[in-house]
C-alpha cells in the first residue's frame, strides 16, 4: 500500500462502454463493481485472491488491473480480518464491498458481522453507519466439496441490522449489488454459485449511469398463477419456474414470487399472491429447520389465514450436514419434490394423514 | 541499572527513528522512574524523556482520572451505574496513551478504559451513559474521535486497523491507539489485527494493558510468552514492553510509539506490566482468585505516588500544586455525582430508531405495536 491518496487521485481506466448484452451472473457483478467504482471513489473492493487472480470464481477479473491496487486488493487470509478491517475502512469514510471465498469461510468472521457490522449504528445513536457489503458465494449445486456449499443466509437474516438480499437473475444480479454499495446500512449479498455461469441481460446504458435504487424490499412476480404461489428466492427460484411450467401438465396454475431481498422482506407482495391464490409453498435450498422457508410460512398464515384453502408447506433441503456431490440431488429442492409438495395443497379438501400416526403409535408395536 | 536522581537532559527527539532492538522489546520493562520515583536507567535509552509539561499534566490527568474512577465504582455501588469496570492502578497507562495521541488521533477503547476517554476530554457522564441505562455508547465517535468502548475483546482491535489504514490511503497523518488486555492477547482477533496492521503498514500503536488477570484467570494461564510484548515479533511488528506504572517510562515509549506509526513506518505493540488493583467490575469478588498481600504489594507501586516524589524532587510540583488538583478532582467527581443522580431517561421508540437508516416495514409495525401498549398504558393510568 502506498501512502498517497491514490484512492482519489487516479482516474480508472474506463470499463467498456455499458450496452445491453447477454452476460453471465458473473460478469454481471463484475459490471456492477465496475460500475460502482467508476461512480464513487470511496468503492473499495478487498479480500482474499480478489486482486491479481481476480476471485476464485472470476468475479473481480480485471478490477484490480483496471482501478489499481488502492482500490482493489488482497488481503491476508482471515475472514475476520477482512469484516474488521472494513469496518475500520467505512469509519474512515469508504464504502468497502468485501468478498467472503465462500459461505462456511464466512464462519470465522460471525462476531464482527453480528456484534459489530449489524450494531454499529444502533451503538453510536446513528453517528456512525457502515456502509458495507459482504458477498458471499452460497449455496450448492455446484459438486463442491465439504464446506463449500452451505446455505447460510438465515443466520444472517436472524441478526437485525443487516440487509439480506440475493439474486436470482442476471440483471438482477446487477442492480441488487449497485443498491446493496449505495445502501448506507450493511448488506449481506449472497450469490449463489450455480448461477455464477447462467446468461442473462444486464440493464440498458442509461440504467446504468443514472441507477434507481428501488429493488430492497420489493419482491418480483416471475410468472403469474391462479391456484398456486411459490414463494422463493436466489437459487430455487428457477426450481421454482421449472415447477410451475411442470404444473400446467396437471391443471395447476401457478405463481412465482422471486423475494429478491430476505431483509427487508415484502410481507405486501407475497401476501397479495397468496390472497389470490389460496395456496402456497416456500421453497429453500437451506435445511429446513428454524429456517427462512420457516419464518414465511409463519408470516403467510398470521396474515393470510382466511384465505388458505391449505396448510402453507415447505420444500427445503435436509437438515443435514452438506451432502457428497453424488447425494446433493437428494438433499436440494428439485422440481418432483415441490410438485409432490403442490399435489399435497388439499385440493380434495380432505386431512392429510401423513401427520396423523404418532411416532409412538405407528412403530412396530 | 544506575540511579540518577538528577534531572537528565532532555535528549532531541528522533520521531523517526527505529526501535533500537529493531522488533525485540527490552528484556525488561522500560522504566525511568523506580517504585520510590528515583530517576533510574533501565532500557530506556532509547527513549527521549517526556518534558516536564508533560509530565506535570499527566500528574494532574493522574489525580482527576483516579477520582473520577473511584467515584464511578462508588456509583455502581449505589445502584446509580449497572456495572462499572475499574480502571484503579493503571493510571499511567490510561493517562499516558491519551497524552502521547494529537488531537486528531483517533482511541480504539475497551470497556475498561473510561479514565482514558474522560482524559481525552469527553464528557464523564457520556462516557459513563452505556452503564447509567442507555443501549449506546454516550458520545459521538466521530466528533471526540473515539470509537465506541468495545466489550467483545479485541474485535476493535480490526476497526482500529481499518481505520487508520483508511486514513493513510487518504493521505491524514492520523494515527489509531488500539487498546487490549492481557487476557484479549488470546483473542483471534487480536493475532488478525496485528497481522494486517504489519502487512498493510497501518498507523497503530496496540497497546497492551497487562494487569495481571482476566477476570479471574492470572497470565500464567493466559500465555506461556515470555512476554506478551513478544507477541508482535512474529508478525513483524516492533515491540516493547514498559512498567505500566511508571508514568514517565509509558510516556516515552508511547511518545515514540505513537512518532513511529505516523512517520509510516508501521504499527507498534507495546505491553505496559500494571495491575488491576480493584476486582473486575463491582459485581467481581477478587478475594476468591487473589490474595491481599499480591494487591498490597502492586499499591506499594502505586503510579501517582511514583511520579508525585520525582516532581516534588524535580521542583516541578508543590503542595500547593497538589492541593489544588485534588480540589480540582473532587469537584469533577461531586459535578459528576450530581449529574448522574437521575435515572437515564430512554425513550421507548429509540429502540427502533437506529437499526436501520429507514426502519423496514417490520419495524413499524412492532414500533406501532409498541406505541399502542404504551398508550392504552398511559390511558388506564
Amino acid at each position: 500500500m502506498t501512502l498517497t491518496t491514490a484512492a482519489h487521485s487516479g482516474t480508472p481506466a474506463p470499463a467498456p462502454a455499458p450496452a445491453p448484452q447477454q452476460v453471465t451472473m458473473s460478469a454481471a457483478i463484475n459490471r456492477a463493481l465496475r460500475d460502482a467504482m467508476t461512480a464513487d471513489p470511496d468503492v473499495v473492493l478487498f479480500g482474499e485472491d480478489v486482486g491479481t487472480l481476480g476471485g476464485v470464481f472470476r468475479v473481480t477479473d480485471g478490477i484490480s488491473r483496471d482501478f489499481g491496487e488502492d482500490r482493489c486488493f488482497d488481503t491476508p487470509l482471515a475472514e475476520a480480518g477482512i469484516v474488521g478491517f472494513a469496518v475500520g475502512m467505512a469509519m474512515a469514510g469508504f464504502r468497502p464491498v468485501i468478498e467472503m471465498q465462500f459461505d462456511a469461510f464466512a464462519y470465522p468472521a460471525f462476531e464482527q458481522i453480528a456484534s459489530h457490522v449489524a450494531k454499529m449504528r444502533n451503538r453510536t445513536q446513528g453517528r456512525v453507519n457502515l456502509p458495507i457489503v459482504i458477498r458471499i458465494p452460497f449455496a450448492g449445486g455446484i459438486g463442491g466439496v465439504e464446506h463449500h456449499c452451505d446455505s447460510s443466509e438465515a443466520y444472517y437474516a436472524h441478526t437485525p441490522g443487516l440487509k439480506v438480499v440475493t439474486p436470482a437473475t442476471v440483471e438482477d444480479a446487477y442492480v441488487l449489488l449497485r443498491e446493496a454499495i449505495n445502501d448506507p446500512d450493511p448488506v449481506i449479498f449472497m450469490e449463489p454459485k450455480r448461477l455464477y455461469w447462467s446468461r442473462g441481460s444486464i440493464p440498458a446504458a442509461s440504467a446504468v449511469q443514472a441507477p434507481r435504487f428501488d429493488s430492497f424490499g420489493h419482491a418480483a412476480v416471475r410468472r403469474e398463477g391462479t391456484d398456486v404461489t411459490l414463494v422463493a428466492y436466489g437459487p430455487s427460484v428457477d426450481v421454482a419456474i421449472q415447477a410451475a411450467s411442470a404444473a400446467t401438465e396437471s391443471g395447476w396454475s401457478v405463481e412465482v414470487v422471486d423475494l429478491r431481498t430476505l431483509v427487508p422482506f415484502d410481507d405486501e407482495t407475497v401476501v397479495a399472491s397468496v390472497r389470490k391464490t389460496g395456496r402456497c409453498v416456500v421453497i429453500q435450498e437451506a435445511q429446513g429447520f428454524a429456517g427462512v422457508g420457516s419464518e414465511i410460512a409463519a408470516r403467510v398464515q398470521e396474515r393470510a389465514f382466511h384465505s388458505l384453502q391449505a396448510p402453507v408447506l415447505r420444500v427445503a433441503g435436509l437438515d443435514i450436514p452438506y451432502p457428497p456431490p453424488k447425494l446433493e440431488h437428494l438433499h436440494l429442492p428439485g422440481v418432483e419434490r415441490v410438485l409432490d409438495a403442490i399435489a399435497r395443497l388439499q385440493w380434495d379438501d380432505e386431512p392429510d394423514t401423513r401427520f396423523l400416526t404418532s411416532a409412538h403409535s405407528g412403530g412396530d408395536s | 541499572m544506575t540511579t540518577d536522581t538528577s534531572t537528565t537532559p532532555r535528549q532531541t527527539a528522533s520521531p523517526g527513528r527505529p526501535f533500537a532492538r529493531g522488533l525485540m522489546p527490552a528484556p525488561l520493562p522500560v522504566q525511568f522512574l523506580d517504585e520510590l520515583g528515583h530517576r533510574v536507567r533501565v532500557f530506556n535509552d532509547d527513549y527521549p524523556e517526556p518534558s516536564s509539561q508533560q509530565l506535570v499534566a499527566a500528574y494532574s490527568a493522574m489525580v482527576l482520572g483516579r477520582r473520577f474512577d473511584t467515584q464511578a465504582t462508588a456509583l455502581a455501588k449505589q445502584g446509580r451505574l449497572a456495572v462499572y469496570p475499574a480502571s484503579r492502578g493503571q493510571e499511567a497507562c490510561q493517562i499516558g496513551s491519551m497524552q502521547a495521541l494529537s488531537p486528531d488521533d483517533w482511541a480504539f477503547p475497551t470497556y475498561r478504559d473510561s479514565m482514558a476517554l474522560v482524559t481525552r476530554g469527553l464528557d464523564p457522564v457520556e462516557v459513563l451513559t452505556s452503564p447509567h441505562g442507555a443501549a449506546h455508547c454516550g458520545y459521538d465517535p466521530r466528533a471526540n474521535r473515539t470509537a465506541p468502548q468495545c466489550t467483545p475483546l479485541a474485535t476493535q482491535l480490526l476497526h482500529a486497523v481499518g481505520f487508520a489504514s483508511g486514513e493513510q490511503r487518504r493521505g491524514r497523518p492520523t494515527v489509531a491507539m488500539a487498546f487490549v488486555g492481557d487476557g484479549g492477547t488470546s483473542e483471534g482477533d487480536f493475532h488478525e489485527a496485528l497481522n494486517f496492521a504489519a502487512v498493510f503498514k497501518a498507523p497503530v500503536v496496540f497497546l497492551v494493558q497487562n494487569n495481571g488477570y482476566a477476570i479471574s484467570v492470572p497470565l500464567s494461564k493466559q500465555t506461556a510468552a515470555p512476554s506478551l510484548g513478544y507477541k508482535g515479533i512474529g508478525y513483524g511488528i516492533a515491540s516493547e514492553q514498559v512498567d505500566g506504572n511508571d508514568a514517565m517510562a509509558v510516556l516515552a515509549v508511547l511518545n515514540k510509539a505513537v512518532a513511529h506509526a505516523r512517520s509510516g513506518q508501521g504499527p507498534v505493540l507495546v505491553e505496559a506490566h500494571t495491575y488491576r488493583i480493584d476486582a473486575h467490575t463491582n459485581a467481581d469478588d477478587a478475594t476468591r482468585y487473589r490474595d491481599s498481600d499480591e494487591v498490597d504489594d502492586w499499591v506499594r507501586r502505586d503510579p501517582i505516588t511514583r511520579l508525585e516524589a520525582w516532581l516534588r524532587h524535580a521542583g516541578l510540583i508543590d503542595d500547593a500544586f497538589v492541593a489544588s488538583a485534588a480540589a480540582r478532582a473532587e469537584a469533577f467527581a461531586a459535578d459528576l455525582r450530581d449529574r448522574l443522580a437521575a435515572d437515564l431517561d430512554v425513550d421507548p421508540m429509540s429502540l427502533f430508531a437506529n437499526v436501520f437508516a429507514t426502519p423496514t416495514p417490520q419495524l413499524l409495525e412492532e414500533r406501532a405495536m409498541v406505541q399502542a401498549e404504551l398508550e392504552a398504558e398511559e390511558a388506564s393510568r
